[in-house]
């Protein structure tokens, strides 16, 4: 079992009040699943992305990665998994602005010490995969909003992480390009990758093999398709 | 290790491409820096400078020759109270030290006075005309380079001749040979007998620009009644507080002074003007230190501003940084690798501005300046102190961002 979630929940203190952005989730999932959390804005999301991606620590509940315990790590554990386990895709692409693709798809090597030439090559061999073989030494701002994903998407790769995870990650782009990083995304569940889609797009959710739907801060349906 | 070393690389390529976005940010920010830096590089060049050439200048003050006068060097005595002491004479106190000074090599009474110097149509203002004996040699460490120094037949018969010192020989004979020749001293003429090699400045005096003729024509031609500093010399360097004492003895007899009363006579040496200006430099340092702490408390200051801008301006960096796995300690690590780098460009910039203001000033006034690895080192250390102190805060701030809310940044 790659990820337990155990009677998940997630408070905020706004002013006085309490408020249950996650109220007892409990879920599994395993290796190489590709699967979609779907559910209105308010339903939780973003709050269980977060939690699933390591970015945030539930208020209680036991959440296990790999077995690992990881509802009582510290922040400097949880970057560790961030960067060796998890692959983030975003809505926004994320790439630093000043930084060339080539640098960009290095960034989550430089953490973990990997050496500089091996890091060129790995990146390099990522962005071949996702087709940017060209543009290495282009900046953010002088790719199209497709070639920034796959970017983006190179870069959650580098690291060969447990899963990966993307936020809305077809909401920026047209349709046309929106299926091509679909394709990428199939191809990657093909080649034994779990991959987790947080969406609020039925044709997109469609393409997963499982769906979670969140209303209220709670697990409404868990469907296979 | 190896780890240490590619994240310190990895750091410093980060903050030279986060400072290349916003060059005149960095360079205005350094400012401060560069101002503080460069007083203190400065002043430690000059002090340096003025160390060296003040040591060579008092090393024409022998370390084993004694200087007596009515007045102090220290000045601790009160000057009008000097001013009103018996004067020091021939006949009586250098007379006294010659015949019963033990400890004494060489006594040389001398006495001072500025006068014209001519030779044919050239003339040399205010050249520093001095009245001694034939132990002034020894006293003084002086030798002549061409011809003699005084004899004491020159001296006892006071003889109109003169040993000329190397800028009155430069200046007033050019390319003729002054040996021989006679040299108008205010109205009366002087055979020149003997050339000094050169000797440089003694605190600001040139030793060059003087003539040295016996002391009793001297007194003869000038009055009598001048100052008389008597120069002794003791027999080895060991025993100058003995021939102080022994000194101190044979003058307070000779000038009758009460058991009761103090010596109403000073003796001088080398030390004193060491001590003083060793105080002296102790100031200067106090100050450069001063002006230098406060320009890099304000330009430390100035660069965390200018991170803390840094920091939110790049809230969203820091978040996908996070995001993708760095730890509090590498963004740390990254704020602080910043600001030590903007820190470094402006001590490198301050270092060499220091250096180069420490050699104008050496150039336009009678200050020298030494280029030092020592000033190097205190640039170094300062750049490393102000550096961490203050991207420390900055810093940390950036490395407790949480990474969700500085992803939502815009």
């Amino acid at each position: 079992m790659l990820i337990e979630f155990e009677d998940i929940k997630k408070i905020y203190q706004v002013g006085t009040e309490e408020v249950g952005a996650l109220q007892g989730i409990s879920l599994k999932i395993d290796e190489n699943e590709y699967l979609a959390i779907m559910g209105p804005s308010g339903s939780g999301k973003s709050t269980l992305m977060n939690i699933l991606g390591c970015l945030d620590t539930p208020t209680s509940g036991i959440y296990k990665f790999s077995n690992e315990l990881v509802s009582d790590m510290n922040d400097d554990q949880l970057a560790e998994i961030r960067n060796r386990q998890i692959g983030f895709v975003f809505q926004t692409f994320n790439l630093l602005p000043r930084a060339t693709a080539l640098h960009n798809v290095e960034l989550p090597m430089i953490y973990n010490g990997t050496p500089s030439s091996k890091r060129k090559k790995i990146a390099a061999d990522a962005l071949e995969r996702v087709g940017l073989g060209d543009r290495m030494s282009h900046r953010p701002n002088e790719l199209s909003g497709g070639q920034r994903q796959r970017v983006a998407i190179a870069r959650a790769l580098v690291n060969k992480p447990k899963i990966i995870l993307a936020d809305e990650p077809t909401g920026n782009l047209d349709t046309r390009t929106g299926e091509e990083i679909m394709e990428i995304f199939e191809q990657l569940h093909e080649q034994g990758n779990t991959i987790i889609l947080v969406t609020h797009e039925e044709y997109i959710a469609e393409h997963t093999n499982r769906i979670i739907r969140l209303r209220d801060g709670k697990m409404e349906r868990d469907e296979s398709l | 290790m190896m780890r240490i070393l590619i994240d310190l690389w990895e750091g410093i390529k980060i903050a030279f491409q986060a400072l290349r976005a916003s060059k005149m940010r960095t360079l205005l920010t350094t400012l401060g820096i560069v101002i503080g830096i460069s007083t203190v590089i400065m002043i430690h060049s000059i002090i340096i400078g003025l160390n060296q050439s003040f040591y060579t200048s008092i090393s024409a003050l022998g370390s084993d020759t004694l200087y007596i006068g009515k007045f102090s060097w220290m000045s601790r005595t009160d000057w009008i109270e000097a001013r009103n002491r018996k004067d020091m004479t021939l006949k009586r106190e250098a007379k006294a030290i010659k015949e019963y000074a033990t400890l004494a090599k060489a006594v040389a009474p001398t006495v001072t006075a500025q006068r014209a110097v001519k030779y044919e149509s050239e003339t040399l203002k205010d050249v520093n005309i001095i009245g001694t004996n034939d132990e002034y040699a020894i006293t003084s460490n002086v030798v002549p380079e061409f011809g003699r120094m005084l004899s004491k037949q020159d001296v006892d018969h006071r003889r109109n001749v003169c040993v000329i010192g190397w800028e009155v020989s430069d200046k007033v004979f050019k390319n003729k040979n002054p040996l021989g020749r006679d040299l108008l001293i205010g109205s009366h003429r002087f055979r020149i007998i003997g050339i000094l090699e050169k000797r440089g400045n003694l605190l600001g005096n040139n030793l060059d620009n003087q003539v040295i003729i016996p002391i009793g024509i001297f007194q003869k031609l000038y009055g009598s009644r001048r100052w008389i500093t008597i120069e002794v010399k003791v027999t080895e360097p060991g025993i100058i507080e003995e021939a102080k004492d022994e000194i101190t003895g044979i003058l307070r007899r000779v000038r009758k002074v009460a058991p009761q009363h103090e010596n109403d006579f000073a003796i001088n040496q080398q030390d004193m003007i060491a001590d003083m200006y060793k105080r002296l430099t102790t100031a200067l340092y106090a100050f450069a230190f001063g002006v230098g702490s406060i320009a890099l408390i304000v330009g430390g200051i100035g660069i965390m501003n200018i991170l803390l801008v840094s920091v939110t301006e790049r809230t969203k960096e820091i978040g996908i940084r996070k995001a993708i796995g760095a730890r509090n300690k590498d963004i740390m690590l990254q704020f602080l690798i910043e600001s030590l780098v903007v820190t470094a460009i402006g001590g490198i910039i301050g270092i060499i501005a220091g250096f180069v203001f420490a050699k104008i000033i050496a150039a336009s006034t009678f200050l020298s300046a030494t280029i030092s690895p020592v000033s190097i080192a205190i640039g170094v250390i300062f750049i490393f102190i102000v550096g961490t102190f203050f991207g420390l805060f900055p810093a940390y701030k950036a490395a407790k961002l949480d990474p969700i809310e500085a992803l939502r940044y815009e």
